[in-house]
């Protein structure tokens, strides 16, 4: 029996929908039993979540006024007071979970596997390197515990209907010092997450300005999807670093990515290999990006974007 | 202040695609572009410019790799690290015995700063530095895209998913640094021929006490599933027509 806690990702009053990714992954492990883990100030709310989430044997809350927010050097040692009865820790492949999960391992002394793709056996998986142009199969040694982060894009989340026992548990653990939270600057939240929606909508360089994204936005409004951006937008100002899809910003499998004005450099198309179906406006054809999509079209975004608004 | 120490990696260079081996053993390096990982030229870039605001710090830029990583070495010092260290070794050292290594050098060099980039463009482990603060026992910001030194303090504004979040940590501490942080400057020819009197020591895991060894197997290696070619389309009205037919919209 493999026993699994995973470290659920949350803002304090929704469970993000990477934790059930998560769980997924988990359940690809043969005779696994999941836990959920859970640090706050107040994760009653959140648990109820969790809980809910099918396949999940327990929910264990970690409540700590210094758990309000997640520092990773406040997380980690709570998390190896709880590692003892498990073979495998599991965190998302997000900010917060490559932040956390390789603090957690190496105090545990042991190796992480990143960016979990797919699982072959308890100890045996598959992940991307080289920005995804190489995929390598390790192995890690079963006599240690394995602490890993899932690539998010690469599972469904999984369902609900659940009813997994909560608990609270007080861990003895001295918390340091020596990291503060300050403060936080979001985006607005009215538009799908990037990470999780269905349909995106990403704008490139040939956008040209943070004004002309307001096309994007207006178009992505219409049919529900979310705005991303490539690095280069973002280094150029147009759109904020959130926003950023590829190697080094998000990655994500929408049903449906429309890029638009994006070449495609290999780092940007790492983000969005798990897409469905890829569409791309430029007005380069030779642009690598047409190399991956499923629908093409060679031709001026500032016409295109606007008809195609009026057409869907 | 007095010391900032930058961990770097050679890797292959960025613009360069990699291929997978066609018996499945790894990627093909033979005759490949190497290069600073660019994370970690991003990391130096900022320890030289605490070192031009603040003044009287010493830039120690630290290595481990086989012989040849001393011309990466070479080039950091001729972006302006005033010494080097190359921890020779010739097999692959994965994330977290690379950060013991790193440690065995804060034990020695004992800097108030360490940098280095959030993650090598090669492995794409994201690790080393969070595993480095977890056994020195010291904060770590990661994916920093301001750093505010401020006394023995550090402001540290992250990219997150939601955003930008700010913390502030203690010295000594770990920071790894993202891409929006600063654009490293271009090496000058000049600075290549001072670089060469610069001190680079090259020792080894031995030396330094770290034991070698593989942690995770890698058993084998993979091209990446290709997608199917698409179709072109004419015009918005097809467009719209493909995208309808497939229930997209």
């Amino acid at each position: 029996m493999h026993k699994i806690l995973i470290i659920g990702e949350h803002d304090g009053k929704t469970l993000n929908p990477a934790t059930a990714k998560c769980v997924t992954c988990a359940k690809a492990i043969a005779d696994s039993e999941i836990t959920i883990a859970l640090l706050g100030a107040d994760t009653a709310g959140v648990a109820s979540q969790a809980a809910a989430v099918a396949g999940v044997k327990a929910v264990l809350r970690v409540d700590r006024a210094e758990n309000a927010h997640p520092l990773a050097a406040t997380f980690a040692p709570q998390i190896v007071a709880l590692a003892a009865d498990y073979s495998h820790l599991f965190g998302p492949s997000t900010s917060f979970g490559k932040d956390l999960m390789p603090r957690v391992a190496a105090l545990l002394g042991v190796p992480q596997v990143s960016d979990l793709m797919a699982v072959e056996s308890a100890y045996r998986f598959r992940r991307p390197i080289y920005a995804g142009n190489a995929i390598v199969t390790v192995e890690a040694d079963a006599s240690r515990k394995l602490v890993a982060t899932v690539r998010v894009a690469s599972f469904e989340a999984a369902g609900t209907g659940g009813s997994a026992a909560v608990d609270s548990k007080s861990l003895n653990v001295t918390l340091p010092s020596h990291t503060r939270y300050v403060g936080a600057k979001t985006g607005s939240t009215d538009r799908p997450d990037l990470q999780t929606a269905s349909k995106v909508v990403s704008g490139g360089r040939a956008l040209g300005s943070a004004e002309n994204f307001k096309l994007l936005f207006s178009f992505a409004d219409k049919i529900g999807a979310a705005v991303g951006a490539s690095r280069a937008a973002v280094d150029a100002g147009y759109a904020p670093n959130e926003m950023q899809v590829g190697q080094t910003g998000k990655i994500i499998s929408p049903e449906m990515y429309i890029a638009v004005g994006i070449s495609g450099a290999i780092q940007h198309l790492t983000g969005i290999k798990d897409a469905r179906t890829i569409v791309a406006i430029n007005k380069d054809a030779e642009a690598p990006i047409f190399e991956v999509a499923d629908v093409g079209l060679v031709g001026d975004l500032f016409q295109i974007v606007p008809e195609l608004e009026k057409l869907v | 202040m007095q010391k900032i120490m930058v961990c770097m990696k050679r890797v292959v260079d960025y613009n360069v695609r990699v291929r997978v081996k066609p018996d499945g053993s790894g990627v093909m390096l033979d005759g490949v572009k190497m290069s600073l990982n660019p994370f970690d030229e991003i990391a130096l870039e900022e320890a030289l410019r605490i070192k031009e605001r603040v003044g009287n710090i010493e830039v120690l830029a630290v290595s481990i790799g086989v012989a040849d990583t001393q011309q990466q070495l070479r080039t950091a010092l001729a972006m302006g690290a005033d010494r080097a260290v190359l921890v020779q070794s010739d097999a692959a050292v994965e994330p977290l015995i690379a950060a013991q290594t790193f440690l065995a050098l804060v034990k020695k060099e004992n800097p108030d700063l360490v940098l280095l980039g959030k993650q090598a463009i090669d492995d794409d482990a994201n690790q080393t530095g969070q595993m480095l603060a977890a056994i020195w026992d010291r904060p770590q910001a990661t994916y920093a895209s301001k750093v505010e030194i401020n006394g023995g303090k550090v402001q540290v504004t992250r990219e997150v998913d939601a955003g930008l979040e700010t913390i502030e940590v203690d010295l000594p501490a770990v920071i790894t640094v993202d891409l929006r942080l600063n654009e490293p400057r271009y090496v000058k020819l000049p600075d290549i021929m001072k670089a060469k009197k610069k001190p680079l020591e090259v020792t080894s895991l031995d030396t330094l006490g770290v034991s070698a060894g593989q942690l995770i197997k890698t058993v084998k290696t993979d091209p990446p599933p290709q997608r199917q070619k698409g179709v072109m389309v004419k015009d918005v009205a097809e467009l719209v027509d493909v995208l309808k037919k497939k229930g997209l919209i």
